[in-house]
């Protein structure tokens, strides 16, 4: 049966902690969604919540900001992955409490 | 995902869906994308599809949605199954456990959470633990890749190119 806890666990932490343009202190922020600076913090939110409204202006405003195109990928990517997470694990911990299994 | 748009030459991309493609050591989810989607499971490969097809559909990102709903069809050879299942879950003709597994796939992608009761009745539907938990790695590896496609811009190519996209992710996988 596919388990991707350890694929998950290896994801995460190589994009959090792997070799990457931003700060790691970006990368985590932009993956919990919070403690993010603007424009940054409200891009991360529309990333989490509303991809399909993101737009190039968007990512304009980023570049403007001082962001590299290389920074910018990862923030998305570390959005994308943590948004996902959130909705991974509460459903897991949603399935736990329906079985009373760990 | 990735290695679909290789597949799918001829359209100009954004310089950030060349990155996608160039930096595989920062984001390369194409191991846990094809564990959820070809490891072993009691869903088959067609169910796992069209999971990822409706949570596309729920999110709203075409390329996945045209990719995925190609897939499913033809890994079922039942295309209006699945365009039945995108268009109306609750009439389509799928197994019980399969759309009570939809319905909160739906419920989690939408709202980015569901409660234990949600879960109670996908097992009262008769689907298993495992089998929640193996939809649950499919939601994963789909949340994460519509909204790359979202914000980079994956482009929907014509029928043909979609098609030929799914064969290859039949025959080769996600790798």
């Amino acid at each position: 049966m596919p388990d991707i806890t350890s694929l998950h666990t290896s994801l995460v932490a190589r994009v959090l902690e792997g070799e990457g343009r931003a700060s790691v202190e970006i990368r985590h922020a932009a993956f919990n969604n919070e403690g993010l600076a603007e424009p940054i913090g409200k891009f991360v939110e529309k990333v989490a919540h509303n991809a399909r409204m993101v737009t190039d202006t968007d990512i304009g405003t980023l570049r403007k900001a001082g962001l590299s195109e290389d920074q910018i990928y990862e923030i998305v990517v570390c959005a994308a992955i943590g948004q996902a997470t959130r909705q991974y694990q509460n459903a897991l911990a949603a399935l736990t409490a329906a079985t009373g299994t760990h | 995902m990735f290695a679909l748009i290789r597949v799918f030459s001829g359209h100009p991309v954004v310089d950030a869906v060349k990155l996608a493609l160039y930096r595989p050591s920062f984001y390369r989810a194409g191991g846990l994308t094809q564990e959820a989607m070809r490891g072993p499971s009691q869903w088959s490969v067609a169910d796992r599809e069209l999971m990822a097809a409706f949570v596309s559909k729920v999110n709203e990102t075409e390329f996945c949605i045209a990719a995925h709903t190609a897939t499913s069809a033809i890994a079922y050879n039942d295309g209006a199954k699945v365009s039945a299942t995108l268009t109306d879950l609750e009439t389509a003709p799928v197994t019980e456990p399969l759309r009570a597994t939809l319905r909160m796939l739906g419920k989690l992608t939408r709202e980015s959470k569901v409660d234990a009761d949600d879960m109670r009745k996908v097992l009262a539907a008769g689907a298993s633990e495992q089998q929640i938990k193996d939809a649950l790695a499919v939601a994963f590896a789909f949340n994460v890749t519509d909204r790359l496609a979202d914000v980079f811009g994956f482009a929907v190519d014509d029928p043909a190119a979609i098609n030929a996209g799914a064969k290859y992710l039949l025959a080769r996988g996600y790798r």
